[in-house]
């Protein structure tokens, strides 16, 4: 598969690692030291730029791209690069990361895949607390009834 | 009406100030409390609201559930978007208001849903286009059933026609300047007169001749 994935913090250095060994992954950041999380050793194509600019995308090849992650800590920004990716660019898979629980609920209504790593956290942790088995993510990633606004 | 304007720096506070002087029911939110101080002097602490516009519950609490018209006007474009999609898709706001900073994402808010895309950079490059194009003439009449033109022209600095006196233009047959305007000053045109920049010639022009006068009147297309 052609997988974009834009931000490379922590997260996005991981998962481009990772993919990288059976996946042709292309790397979109703007801080250049950033990069450096990627280490010496990976396969990664790397474009400099923001993931909401439109000519950073093409040149990352995003017209051929199957998959396409938003990984930067600004929420919105995930949020606009990875809606740009759908509808601007049709990719067929888009993850966005978002934070906050309430926005991220908000946008799986419109039927985005927003992760929020809080959810999946605690609740990856209330079940090590408890001794029970873990669960498909999607269990793990939806705002608990008793946190809605 | 009630208006809730998303982000205060300028744009906002001028747009407030603009929409309460026609005596709308205004909110502005500002999410960085030293500038929502500044705002609360120039527009009154219940014009103001501190807090994050694209948080569900800064929102809930500003009143998107009865606004007539959410304007997201904050210098970040992705800010902008969420805010007026949220506006939209979970407030039922029947209409959202953006400003676009960086003109490419134009046709993108559009496709998303969002009623009227505002871009500052392109107003701008839309003016200095119509500037730059002004360098012709201006039908402003027609005589003989439309085969004598009544043209106008503004001459700018770069009109070939500065200094030079009517009678050593050369003007094609048929044509006569008539008139121009200097400053508020209208002057009628004899051979003697000096073209000057800034003046804005009056003349009449058989249609055939037309594009020869525009060649001695104003500068060559880009």
């Amino acid at each position: 598969m052609n997988i974009i994935i834009f931000g490379c913090g922590r997260t996005g250095a991981v998962l481009a690692q990772q993919l990288s060994k059976s996946h042709q992954v292309t790397v979109v950041e703007q801080n250049p030291e950033a990069l450096g999380r990627l280490g010496y050793k990976h396969s990664c194509k790397v474009v400099l730029g923001s993931g909401l600019d439109m000519d950073v995308l093409v040149k990352a090849g995003i017209e051929k791209a199957d998959m396409f992650f938003a990984l930067t800590r600004g929420d919105n920004t995930n949020l606009m690069a990875g809606q740009m990716a759908k509808m601007t660019y049709n990719v067929d898979r888009v993850v966005m990361r978002v934070a906050d629980m309430h926005r991220a609920q908000a946008y799986r209504k419109l039927g985005y895949i927003c992760l929020t790593p809080a959810l999946l956290l605690a609740g990856m942790m209330t079940d090590m607390v408890n001794g029970e088995e873990y669960k498909p993510i999607e269990e793990y990633n939806t705002l608990p009834k008793e946190l809605e606004l | 009406m009630y208006l809730i304007i998303v982000g205060g720096g300028n744009v906002g506070l001028h747009l407030a100030k603009k929409l309460k002087a026609h005596d709308h029911e205004v909110l502005v939110l500002e999410k960085f409390p030293k500038q929502a101080q500044r705002l609360s002097s120039a527009l009154g602490d219940e014009t103001v609201f501190l807090g994050d516009g694209c948080e569900v519950s800064v929102q809930k609490q500003a009143g998107f559930a009865r606004a007539d018209v959410v304007v997201a006007v904050t210098g970040e474009d992705e800010d902008n978007m969420v805010v007026c999609q949220m506006a939209k898709a979970f407030w039922n706001v029947k209409r959202v208001v953006a400003r676009v900073n960086d003109p490419t994402h134009t046709t993108f808010f559009q496709q998303i849903g969002i009623d009227d895309v505002v871009s500052a950079t392109s107003i701008i490059c839309q003016l200095v286009e119509q500037h730059i194009t002004a360098d012709e003439l201006i039908p402003v009449g027609a005589l003989n059933k439309g085969n004598i033109g009544i043209v106008e022209a503004h001459l700018s600095h770069r009109s070939p026609a500065i200094g030079r006196r009517v009678r050593d233009l050369a003007l094609p047959g048929g044509t006569n300047i008539v008139y121009l305007l200097r400053g508020d000053q209208g002057v009628l045109v004899s051979g003697e007169t000096e073209l000057a920049e800034d003046d804005t010639v009056v003349a009449l022009v058989p249609m055939e001749a037309a594009e020869t006068l525009r060649d001695l009147l104003v500068p060559p297309k880009y």
